[in-house]
């Protein structure tokens, strides 16, 4: 479904401005692949798939909030006090959402400990409210966060896959190799988060390369 | 656990469980401004500086909360408090030494958004750390902080001469390299057991 929405990118002639809001996010200006923010959740929680898809939509609802409450609000904030309003903004979100994983699953809140918490400081969230939702109307900004939010679901979920298929063997916690499998410790451990990240850099500088050379 | 001792609590936070090596905190500056020997020395001495007074005042307002039966306010009342002590150390760099200030550049205000000094506040909180044990809790994240980021920035200087394929140049070489050096720090693990 990804896939799909990736490769009918290229050149965004025929699509609405609005819609190409939620797009860019997805591949051409995606969060982590191009941007490089928000690293911190990135490396430390995707040692499973599981957790990268619960961070990334964690992080994709506070995004989407925040982004309508500081747009809504733009027009209502001096400028000097913006930074520090828009944080609140997003703790509060962060500190529902907090909860709310709590509420729904003891077991993945323990496993993604204080990195809920971490949401508040992710960058991506602050600059987004600083760079979009505080200059454009409510409809744009929710397209932007939608767009932002899947494509960093999205990268998480790659890494996520990679390091715990190759990590732990598995995918979801189903097994994908034969028994004779030896793990490869490495990518659970935090310089597996390096590597794995340097690596889907790697794949997408030589994808970008070979596009601008065709 | 109270019963660790002080010396214990400083290597921990320093080496075998570095901020940004094993927890991956506080990456977005640890790639940004680890160009250059003497800004990274310079970010590490500012971020230590937030560390340690936001971690006392985490501690007070810990307290607080407590007695007043409030935890959900944790996070925003945390934050509230990092981000006026970055402010405050802004306005210090900036009348001592312009120079500085222009060199660190947008890296400064996002101390606020710098995971490692929040998650040193969250950290200490959840472990129940008294507070002379949160201050040296504060000083070794910091200098484990400034040790990755002296690091790295001496790594980067040296790769400034090497001639690296155009596809792995920028993020993905510092990531690369970045790794390599979390391996190393893994050696620091057998120092966690007494």
């Amino acid at each position: 479904m990804a896939a799909n929405k990736e490769s009918s990118i290229g050149p965004a002639a025929g699509t609405t401005p609005s819609t190409d809001e939620f797009i860019k996010g997805l591949w051409r200006d995606n969060p982590v692949f191009v941007q490089v923010l928000g690293m911190c959740p990135v490396l430390a929680v995707s040692n499973t798939a599981e957790n990268a898809l619960a961070m990334g939509l964690a992080t994709a609802f506070v995004l989407l909030m925040s982004n309508i409450l500081v747009s809504t609000l733009r027009n209502f904030i001096p400028k000097q006090v913006r930074i520090a309003s828009y944080i609140l903004i997003i703790a509060t979100f962060v500190t529902i959402t907090d909860y709310v994983i709590q509420a729904i699953s003891v077991d993945l809140h323990k496993s993604l400990g204080a990195f809920i918490s971490l949401i508040v400081v992710n960058c991506l969230i602050l600059s987004r409210a600083e760079a979009f939702a505080s200059k454009n109307t409510v409809g744009r900004s929710i397209m932007d966060a939608a767009g932002m939010g899947i494509g960093f679901t999205f990268a998480l979920f790659c890494l996520g896959a990679v390091r715990e298929l190759f990590g732990n063997g598995t995918i979801f916690g189903l097994g994908v190799f034969p028994d004779n499998f030896q793990e490869w410790i490495v990518m659970i451990l935090p310089a597996g988060g390096f590597f794995t990240l340097a690596l889907w850099l790697l794949i997408f500088n030589v994808a970008e390369a070979r596009k601008a050379k065709a | 656990m109270s019963d660790e001792s002080l010396s214990y609590i400083f290597i921990n936070a320093s080496l075998v469980n570095n901020f940004v090596l094993a927890y991956f905190l506080g990456i977005c500056p640890f790639l940004g401004v680890s160009g250059k020997m003497e800004t990274a020395t310079k970010m590490g001495g500012a971020v230590t500086f937030v560390m340690l007074i936001s971690s006392m005042c985490a501690y007070g307002i810990h307290l607080i909360l407590v007695a007043i039966n409030a935890p959900f306010l944790q996070l925003i009342s945390y934050i509230v408090v990092i981000a006026s002590t970055v402010q405050l150390v802004e306005m210090f760099i900036k009348k001592m030494s312009p120079t500085l200030f222009r060199a660190l550049g947008i890296f400064l205000p996002l101390i606020t958004t710098n995971c490692a000094i929040l998650g040193l506040a969250l950290f200490q909180t959840n472990k129940g750390y008294g507070f002379l044990e949160s201050f040296v809790y504060a000083l070794g994240a910091g200098a484990g902080f400034t040790l990755a980021l002296v690091l790295i920035a001496g790594l980067r200087e040296q790769l400034n001469f090497a001639d690296v394929p155009a596809v792995v140049k920028g993020t993905a070489l510092t990531l690369l390299i970045a790794g390599i050096l979390s391996l190393s720090f893994m050696g620091f693990a057998g120092l966690g057991t007494n």
